[in-house]
């Protein structure tokens, strides 16, 4: 097991350091720089250079940004909004966006999962027709589909809820978004909670919980579900990939302002300071969030936690 | 069969070469028919054996979904060939007169919908308002209506659909000429090559995909150049996986190692021995990523990187409908139904070839 988490640990800090160096060379690349001033004398730039240490071998340079992004210093952003630091134009974003995505993940897992185990115990009924109806729908529609039409219908016709986002009722202008973002969760964690849970039910120690007079709410948590649920961690890092996307997407379309509309509008306008920093921001949340489903994984299937203990 | 001469117990240690053997035995015509054949041999006509492309054939035709699929994606390929050809409109004509009209087709309009007509919302309160008839453009058809530069939305929309049909091949061609290589030739080799590929697919894998995309876009113009590089950067991926596994099934089997011993070489092994086995998955896994691929152009258009303007395609259509889509809402609703069927019906059609070509995967 040991063994296990040390290697994922090791291969993801590969891929960020991998990620990071990417993100300094385009950097470098990048047309502009913060000295692109006409009224710099050649001088005054090469002191500029000097304080900033733009003058030092390129290896040196790539450690201190690395050193430099470990402390949350991203830099400033060129365009958006001249000279502010990025991590203040990150301050009040981050935890609109957490928020969103959270309420997306919650609802999306709590439906996904009633559904899945409705159309599990009810199979073949019109519960089972609904459930495959809904994940087909859900898996196929981008979520942008469903933004605009509860946009429309329920924000802009029926006016039940406001259509553009509102700071000062957070809840009520994030019900529309949630619904739209979760609509891929909802679709995917139904569809591998039903087909795992199918599995289940059709087993052999199932019969034998059950001939031993195991019955009710006890038979479906204790036996039924505990290994259901093992192949639904697997779909965690898609579902994660989906919620990311379809922010940026669902941001722009309700005017939230959090991370993902900030993206949206960084790369319209050419901010490549802000773009970076915040492609490296997506990279390290999927990244720790790819290794945690990984050890998650390896923790509860016992077939991987001992594996290592046969070496 | 029966020996020319029987061996002496003096000869017995000298060993025979094949063509001294074949010489010492005389074939006859019998010797290779089976013995008894009469009275065992029963062929069940009833559930006679039938080839895997015949019975996947039959397990699609079943299934009403997919068939379905397959006429929506056809009827849909025809409209974006014939579609811009069937009105007197181009998709990049501006007639600045005629900005925002709303749809109005012959025949339909006498039943009251798609009529020309849309209700404008004001403070004040809502009004029907025709541009056709206050305009007196009594012969004019915008059968999707125009768009606020005065486009036609018809043209338009078939257009981008087949920008949406480009991205598909694009992303069949890139699973089968990357992914099924490399996953291929990953899973055979084995050892230090698989080792060293396999690495290389977990760093790729662990970017988000996100990143990969908007970074690539950064450095390059949008356009369709960079959308098929974005697209070739990770939508082979997945594939690589499935082929590489089903290599792993199979690489050990009786059948490669025959191969392998009458002298054939690993590339005539990979791709003549194991390729055809192993097409099922592969075909099902390459469905896969069309509604995925079509889905990343629409995504890219809508954060402002797909094909530059006058160029449309559905997800750009959707994007700048969106700006307002609340006043005219028709300008969305038609490139969001194309979109919404194509990604639908591929899907639909994945399943029912994954159902058709694998049937034990069913109900993942």
């Amino acid at each position: 097991m040991k063994k296990y988490i040390g290697k994922r640990l090791a291969i993801s800090l590969v891929t960020l350091l991998i990620v990071i160096f990417v993100l300094f060379l385009l950097l470098q690349l990048m047309p502009g720089s913060p000295f692109n001033d006409e009224r710099l004398s050649q001088e005054q730039i090469a002191v500029m250079s000097e304080k900033y240490g733009l003058d030092q071998p390129v290896t040196v340079q790539f450690f201190r940004y690395v050193k430099n992004l470990c402390k949350g210093d991203f830099g400033v952003s060129y365009v958006i909004s001249k000279d502010t630091s990025i991590s203040v134009l990150l301050e009040n974003r981050v935890p609109i966006s957490f928020g969103i995505g959270g309420e997306a993940v919650a609802f999306g897992a709590v439906i996904g999962l009633i559904l899945g185990i409705l159309a599990a115990l009810k199979h073949n009924s019109w519960w089972d027709t609904l459930c495959t109806f809904i994940s087909v729908i859900g898996v196929s529609l981008p979520s942008y589909v469903f933004a605009l039409a509860l946009a429309y219908f329920v924000g802009f016709k029926a006016q039940w809820l406001p259509l553009l986002y509102d700071g000062k009722q957070f809840f009520a202008s994030s019900v529309m978004p949630m619904i739209a973002l979760s609509m891929f969760t909802v679709a995917t964690v139904a569809r591998f909670t039903r087909t795992s849970l199918l599995e289940v039910l059709d087993s052999e120690y199932m019969l034998l919980a059950e001939s031993k007079g195991i019955t009710g709410p006890t038979l479906m948590l204790r036996h039924a579900m505990r290994n259901a649920l093992i192949p639904i961690v697997t779909v965690l890092a898609p579902l994660v990939v989906d919620l990311m996307i379809g922010s940026l997407v669902i941001e722009k379309i309700f005017s939230i302002p959090g991370i993902g509309s900030l993206m949206v509008t960084a790369i319209q306008s050419n901010d490549y300071n802000v773009t970076i920093t915040l492609a490296f921001i997506y990279s390290v949340m999927y990244i720790a969030l790819m290794l945690i489903v990984d050890i998650v994984y390896g923790i509860i299937d016992p077939r991987i936690r001992l594996a290592g203990k046969t070496d | 069969m029966k020996k020319k001469k029987e061996q002496s117990a003096g000869n017995a240690a000298r060993v025979l070469s094949v063509e001294e053997y074949l010489s010492q035995i005389d074939f006859r015509e019998d010797d290779f028919e089976f013995q008894h054949k009469d009275g065992f041999e029963h062929i069940d006509t009833n559930f006679a054996s039938q080839g895997y492309w015949k019975e996947a054939l039959v397990r699609f035709r079943k299934s009403k979904g997919a068939m379905f699929s397959l006429i929506c994606i056809l009827l849909l390929t025809l409209m974006a060939f014939v579609g811009p050809g069937m009105n007197e409109y181009t998709y990049d004509q501006q007639i600045t007169v005629n900005q925002n009209m709303a749809p109005r087709v012959p025949g339909l309009e006498k039943l009251g919908i798609l009529d020309g007509s849309e209700t404008m919302r004001t403070s004040t309160g809502s009004k029907e308002i025709n541009y056709y008839e206050s305009n007196q453009l009594e012969d004019t058809w915008y059968w999707f209506g125009s768009d606020s530069f005065g486009r036609d939305l018809w043209t338009r929309t078939w257009m981008g659909t087949r920008i949406s049909l480009y991205v598909a091949i694009l992303a069949v061609i890139i699973d089968l000429a990357f992914g099924l290589t490399y996953g291929m030739v990953s899973g055979y080799f084995g050892g230090r090559t698989d080792m060293v590929m396999q690495r290389i697919v977990e760093v790729l894998n662990s970017i988000p995909y996100l990143v990969t995309v908007t970074l690539l876009l950064l450095v390059m113009k949008p356009g369709l150049l960079s959308i098929t590089f974005a697209l070739m950067f990770s939508g082979w991926l997945g594939m690589s996986r499935i082929a590489r596994a089903e290599v792993l099934k199979l690489k050990e089997q009786e059948y490669v190692l025959a191969s392998r011993t009458l002298g054939a070489k690993s590339l005539w092994i990979i791709f003549k021995e194991i390729l055809p086995n192993i097409f099922g998955p592969l075909i099902t896994q390459t469905m896969f990523s069309i509604p995925h691929a079509i889905f990343t152009e629409a995504f890219l258009a809508f954060i402002g990187l797909g094909v530059p303007e006058p160029l449309a395609s559905l997800g750009s259509l959707i994007s700048s409908g969106y700006q307002n889509f609340t006043s005219h809402p028709y300008m969305i609703v038609f490139p969001l139904l194309v979109m919404g069927l194509l990604m639908l019906c591929f899907n639909m059609l994945a399943d029912g070839l994954r159902d058709a070509l694998d049937p034990k995967m069913k109900d993942m």
